[in-house]
């Protein structure tokens, strides 16, 4: 039977009904009523945030380490303008994310309100879907159905936008059981695509997998099943930066990260192959390099969910419109069933070549006894973290690359980085989101001290709720990768790439009742690391690390894959004035 | 590559639906895109050609089922293949999108038009544009001494023809409708 309550109480109701434990948020006028609500309940933790970015972030880092909704409240006019760089965020890495805003009542809006704004208007491009609510008896309907699309197909942010007047008025509250949505979209593979793609399975010499945040977004089942065809056929994976950990990284299959800064043994394998086989990725420009030049020999087969990312950027082969795992298991299954062939032989041959590749140890860096090299930093961060229950987040930039490079991800759901739109300030609201997830869980952020300035105001929300999360700040006083590229292609002229005025991050720490640590000198690192993972509570790990590191290998803008620059390779003229122009 | 020697159009989620290799020529597609009849549809609709810079030649919406809350919005677009294809499938993805149908590849269909056409003028040049309005089929919907309000359906082109024509005999303002199509030939009511 229909119950009676208010638009406020439902908003409540209808989030315990889907499960939701703590959202992430910020009061504001134009949902006092919501948070009049939340005041009298206990089911429902409220996780009170300094920015409504952050929340986002947080929200994001909470979907993405779980599987689960995201949910986020921001009052009306700039909390929802707040809230717009974080679901732009989430709709680039396809996260399920849900965000209530508070609007002016339905009577004053379009007056210029105080704190009005067009927020469904203006979130509408950063939305996989998003409503505005002028009817209390339509809210809960309208919660289920976001949860709803929010997770079905290829996941995505969505936002409600919730009048006040509708928050104070009394409705019908519709369970979520008696909720029907229209919307849906198909996860099974095609079988005769599936068949097709097996063909070329069973002919290929020069195989890759490469494989991208589908499979995570997919679920646990589906890197199972990743792992189980990688291993049976005896197949060389890469993965986009989104997919890191889908497959584990100590396997000897595992090729490490493609891309601009991926592995020279990736890069290569997927230049020189001749089947490329891409689960849930998107040829990304940072991953495909010049279009026209990007695998030149080889036969594509895309696996994707959303069919606008098949031939949006590549043209490919075989098309297959499916949920990464059920595909995976559709491909293992045909492939079982017609007696599991490969090539074998020539499969081994492969492996040796890429065997020559892994020996170019396009990783190596030159040591310092001096000064902490990031790539060391990272190394023993590694060392020292790996058999824990570790969760990584990080913010954008040089560091971003590293902690791809040198960190090992064995499992999904262990890397929560900011991949499609490169959102610096991302990573530290980030790890708060997982560790509330986590509570016991040892989850570190690695920053760079500019990325980190850009959210900083959230030590105040670690310090409030006791937050055990680390944040490792490469610390080089430098915009790193924009330093990086200035020196490549802007004839070295730094320009505005340098953190001036920085404030002393230990002190900072402090001031929050938070620890804070400074490491300058190789010797010491081992012992600082220790202290931060002994320490029971936040804290703020400043290390000073070589200021003018490049972050190799690179595959400069507008170059094909086989032609990556390596650490010790002369830089100078690599990147000609028409790549330049990419970004 | 043997593998290779798959039928074209075997599957409906495959990429051998597409035409084989992609040309660079433009093409003009007309599009039938059922959708919810919901505030804000619209706006995502056109959010999304503006977004990612696709060309809109015509557009036209209207509620086509009051009870299913269902609107249809036609739209001539033009673009290379591989850029109708995005077209298509960027529309498909939005959640509020029931259906898209290609009209301009799913079979023939009936495309038709409304004008509005004002034609200012006197003596002989008011007479000669009545009598080509009769070989046109247009229609006086409004008269006065020295002007005439013609109404005319056909195709975009037909349209553009009796605008030429009208253009030395005082044609002072147009209202067109943009593009009504149907697929010809009994078939899914939606199309």
């Amino acid at each position: 039977m229909a119950r009676e309550m208010t638009g406020a109480q439902m908003v409540v109701q209808a989030l315990k009904d889907q499960g939701v434990d703590v959202v992430f948020g910020y009061p504001g006028g134009a949902v006092l009523p919501i948070y009049d609500e939340i005041f009298q309940q206990n089911d429902i933790r409220h996780i009170l945030v300094r920015h409504e970015q952050a929340a986002v972030h947080m929200a994001e880092g909470y979907a993405r380490s779980t599987g689960k909704v995201g949910v986020v409240i921001v009052t009306s006019g700039p909390g929802a303008t707040n809230a717009v760089t974080g679901l732009t965020d989430a709709l680039m890495d396809s996260i399920p994310v849900l965000v209530l805003s508070g609007q002016v009542p339905t009577f004053m809006i379009g007056s210029d309100g105080f704190q009005e704004a067009d927020t469904v208007g203006i979130t509408r491009p950063c939305t996989k879907e998003n409503w505005l609510v002028r009817d209390t008896d339509q809210l809960a309907p309208t919660i289920h159905e976001a949860f709803h699309v929010a997770t079905t197909g290829r996941p995505g942010p969505v936002l409600i936008d919730i009048p006040k007047d509708v928050q104070f008025a009394t409705g019908l509250y519709q369970e979520r059981e008696a909720h029907r949505s229209s919307y849906s979209r198909p996860t099974a593979p095609d079988p005769d695509a599936i068949e097709a793609l097996v063909d070329l399975i069973e002919q290929a010499e020069r195989p890759v997998f490469y494989t991208g945040g589908g499979i995570i977004n997919s679920g646990p089942e589906a890197s199972a099943a990743l792992r189980d065809l990688v291993q049976a056929t005896n197949f060389p994976v890469t993965s986009s930066l989104l997919g890191l950990g889908a497959y584990p990284a100590s396997d000897r299959h595992w090729l490490g990260m493609l891309g601009m800064h991926g592995l020279y043994e990736a890069n290569m394998a997927m230049h020189d192959c001749d089947l490329m086989i891409n689960i849930g990725a998107r040829f990304d420009d940072r991953i495909t390099g010049r279009i026209d030049a990007f695998s030149p020999g080889s036969r594509k087969v895309h696996v994707d969910i959303d069919p606008s990312s098949i031939n949006k950027v590549i043209h490919v082969d075989i098309g297959i419109i499916a949920d990464a795992g059920l595909a995976l298991k559709a491909i293992m299954a045909a492939w079982t069933r017609r007696g599991r062939r490969t090539k074998a032989e020539a499969v081994v041959a492969w492996w040796r070549q890429i065997d020559e590749w892994r020996a170019v140890n396009c990783l190596a860096y030159r040591q310092s006894t001096t000064t902490i090299k990031p790539q060391y930093a990272l190394q023993r961060l590694e060392a020292l973290t790996k058999d824990r229950d570790r969760y990584i987040t990080t913010e954008v930039g040089q560091h971003q690359m590293w902690a791809a490079q040198f960190l090992h991800f064995e499992e999904p759901n262990r890397l929560m980085t900011s991949g499609g739109l490169g959102t610096m300030g991302y990573g530290f609201p980030s790890s708060i989101g997982v560790q509330i997830a986590h509570p016991d869980a040892l989850v570190i952020n690695i920053a760079g001290e500019a990325s980190f300035l850009m959210n900083m105001q959230e030590l105040g929300t670690v310090s409030q709720f006791h937050l055990p999360v680390k944040q490792f700040i490469l610390n080089n006083e430098r915009l790193g990768m924009v330093r990086q590229w200035q020196e490549l292609l802007h004839g070295s002229r730094y320009s505005q790439s340098w953190s001036e005025a920085l404030p002393d991050f230990v002190m900072l720490a402090e001031t929050f009742g938070l620890k804070g640590i400074r490491c300058s000198d190789p010797a010491e690192l081992d012992d600082a690391i220790m202290e931060m993972l002994d320490h029971p509570g936040g804290v703020v790990f400043d290390c000073l690390v070589e200021r003018h590191e490049n972050c190799f290998p690179m595959i400069p803008s507008g170059k094909p894959h086989n032609e990556m620059l390596l650490g010790d390779a002369s830089t100078e003229g690599a990147i000609k004035a028409d790549g330049a122009v990419m970004v | 590559m043997s593998a290779l020697n798959i039928k074209q159009g075997s599957t409906s989620h495959s990429a051998y639906n597409l035409r084989a290799s992609y040309t660079e020529t433009s093409e003009r597609h007309t599009l039938a895109v059922i959708v919810v009849n919901a505030p804000g549809v619209l706006a995502r609709v056109i959010g999304l050609f503006a977004g990612r810079g696709y060309n809109i030649e015509s557009l036209t919406v209207a509620e086509i089922d009051h009870a299913g809350h269902r609107s249809r919005i036609t739209i001539v677009t033009s673009g290379t293949p591989q850029v109708i294809e995005q077209i298509k499938a960027q529309l498909g993805r939005i959640v509020a999108v029931h259906e898209v149908h290609d009209l301009t590849v799913e079979g023939r269909a009936v495309e038709r038009e409304l004008g509005l056409f004002k034609v200012e003028g006197t003596g002989e040049q008011r007479i000669e544009s009545l009598r080509l309005a009769e070989i046109f089929r247009a229609r006086v919907v409004d008269s006065t001494l020295n002007s005439f309000i013609y109404e005319m359906t056909g195709t975009p082109d037909k349209l553009d023809a009796f605008a030429e024509l009208m253009r030395p005999l005082g044609l002072s303002n147009i209202a067109r409708t943009g593009v009504a199509a149907l697929l010809r030939g009994p078939g899914a009511a939606s199309k």
